[in-house]
């Protein structure tokens, strides 16, 4: 292993450039997985990190000019649509009026690279690949269409910094570590808020500014306790947990007027 | 001790919770109301959604006012025709209210809808009650015997048909009138997670010419019927009603009661009319500031479902 890493490194060294236009279909292999395929969410959980461990395999056809790899691991949460609103000032005071429906979008979304995305791809590769927040695509209905739009649109920006200031959202272009030079891991940190559901990690590899190869894994996050039972009936069954609840009140008015009995 | 509120979706302190419930339970202990009027700002103040808080504390005040109910039910204080009555309003009320509070969810216009509610109901009520309590304070100080009408003294009110004989309250009165008062009361508890005894009470005093014998008791009961309408309601169409918080706050509400009741019996009336009047207001006062002060953030976000 040290060997082979050693001799990557010299021919790295030794040949210039060159290399990029005979890449092979599959040169590398990505192999990854998470520390937890099913995470449980418990009534005093306070937010917890997964671990993404991963290496690169190389064969026979890998350039030998290939030493220096670029990650970028995006998970996203199960899809909801959700409404941004904003507010104005109007009659002196301030009120919703202008909103923008995301259709689709990951409950939860995370990017995280080796390096900054500048530094691994060109703008424009970052773009087609979705690198970055600011590159991720978020559906919006406009209209009669959907479409997604500038980076830097109000709506757009504050539906991400919102996100983001939840948790939910996240960038860190520090966070992929390469153990070795074929061998990386990054941690997934998961907050007390996560949305429930199948979780989506795709892992992109990249090498001198372009795409090498990509794979893909999931994890599930479950969460159990009387909490979640809870939300799940009201949800389900709003009927039943209504006369539940207004049961259970007059339960407790009825214990209190004989606990506190005056007379 | 941090726990998760499951529908409110945001961790927060049992003991907060519990605090709160039993510093509301004490006010309307004291004052002889169901505290909605408090307990829902106050959530929203530590971060609930205000639909989420609307919701929940309409189960709140259905324990509340289920303790009391029993209490005037005990001492034949309450008026069962008169109940019913305010009741074929109250129910129809309740129903437009949440109906009315879902179309606002879906124009993205509730909290403001909320916010308003407050600002007008509490502003008048509060500031009316404050200058009652206020005039009588002043009338006592003066020595002057306080005049409170004569139940009896007839308004237009008195001169609409459909009259019934409310036995246990000794009145004999029109419908109309009742079921209107049932039909708004039910609607505003709906809309702004209220019992509204604050209003009810001194309407039924005033316009209504109910006896203060019956009053209490007979609105504890409309308020209970309406918010335990308004909680199944509410959980079966916005699926908004947080059990686990209207649980905490009933715990810490009902044994606040016990000793605001304690606590009231020592304070003169006017002073206490004049005392709610004030907290009314206050409540009201400051939900008109934070509508004219510029938000934190201008942009929210809310989930509208599963990939629909």
């Amino acid at each position: 292993m040290i060997a082979r890493m050693a001799l990557a490194t010299l021919a790295a060294v030794l040949a210039s450039s060159a290399g990029l236009a005979v890449r092979a279909a599959h040169a590398e292999r990505l192999i990854v997985s998470v520390s937890n395929q099913r995470v449980t969410v418990t009534p005093n959980y306070s937010g917890e990190e997964l671990v993404l461990f991963g290496s690169v395999e190389k064969d026979a056809s890998t350039p030998a000019t290939r030493a220096e790899y670029d990650l970028v691991v995006t998970v996203s949460g199960p899809p909801a649509d959700m409404v941004t609103r904003r507010k104005e000032r109007r009659f002196g005071i301030w009120l919703n009026t202008d909103y923008r429906q995301f259709v689709k979008v990951p409950t939860y979304l995370a990017l995280f690279s080796n390096r900054p995305f500048d530094a691994i791809a060109s703008p424009d590769v970052q773009r087609r690949q979705q690198l970055g927040l600011k590159n991720v695509l978020l559906t919006q209905r406009v209209g009669l269409d959907y479409a997604d739009v500038v980076p830097n649109d109000a709506f757009r920006s504050a539906f991400v910094r919102l996100r983001s200031e939840r948790g939910l959202y996240r960038e860190q272009t520090s966070a992929v570590t390469f153990l070795t030079p074929t061998l990386f891991r990054t941690g997934i940190p998961l907050p007390a808020n996560v949305p429930i559901g199948t979780y989506g990690v795709e892992i992109k590899l990249f090498s001198a500014g372009a795409l090498v190869t990509q794979t893909e894994t999931s994890f599930d996050i479950v969460k159990v306790g009387f909490e979640q039972f809870v939300a799940t009936t009201a949800r389900q069954d709003g009927l039943v947990y209504g006369l539940v609840t207004a049961f259970m009140a007059l339960m407790t008015g009825w214990m209190a007027s004989i606990v506190f009995r005056k007379d | 001790m941090q726990i998760f509120l499951p529908i409110a979706d945001i961790p927060v302190n049992v003991f907060l919770l519990l605090a709160m419930g039993a510093a509301v339970g004490f006010v309307s202990g004291m004052f002889g109301i169901g505290g909605g009027f408090l307990m829902t700002p106050l959530l929203i103040f530590i971060g609930i959604t205000p639909a989420v808080a609307v919701a929940s504390v309409a189960s709140h005040i259905a324990a509340s006012s289920f303790s009391g109910a029993i209490f005037y039910w005990r001492r034949r204080a309450i008026d069962p025709l008169l109940v019913i009555v305010l009741l074929s309003g109250g129910v129809v009320g309740t129903t437009l209210g949440v109906w009315t509070f879902t179309q606002m969810r879906a124009l993205g216009q509730l909290d403001l809808m909320i916010a308003l509610s407050y600002v007008v109901l509490l502003t008048t009520v509060g500031a009316l009650m404050f200058w009652e309590g206020l005039r009588a304070i002043l009338r006592v100080r003066r020595g002057i015997a306080s005049s409170t009408r004569r139940p009896g003294s007839h308004g237009w009110i008195h001169g609409l048909p459909l009259k019934l004989r409310f036995k246990r309250s000794k009145i004999y009165l029109s419908v109309i009138p009742v079921v209107a008062v049932g039909i708004i009361i039910g609607f505003i508890g709906a809309v702004m997670g209220i019992g509204g005894g604050f209003i009810l009470v001194p309407i039924m005093i005033y316009l209504l010419r109910v006896p203060t014998s019956t009053v209490i008791g007979t609105s504890m009961v409309l308020t209970l019927v309406t918010m335990v309408f308004a909680t199944i309601l509410h959980a079966a169409t916005n699926h908004l009603v947080d059990a686990v918080l209207a649980l905490i706050l009933m715990i810490g509400g009902v044994t606040g009661a016990q000793f605001g009741a304690r606590a009231g019996q020592k304070i003169r009336g006017e002073h206490l009319r004049l005392l709610l009047g004030l907290l009314i207001l206050s409540v009201g006062i400051r939900f008109a500031i934070e509508l004219g002060i510029k938000p934190d953030d201008l942009f929210t976000i809310r989930e509208t479902g599963d990939s629909g």
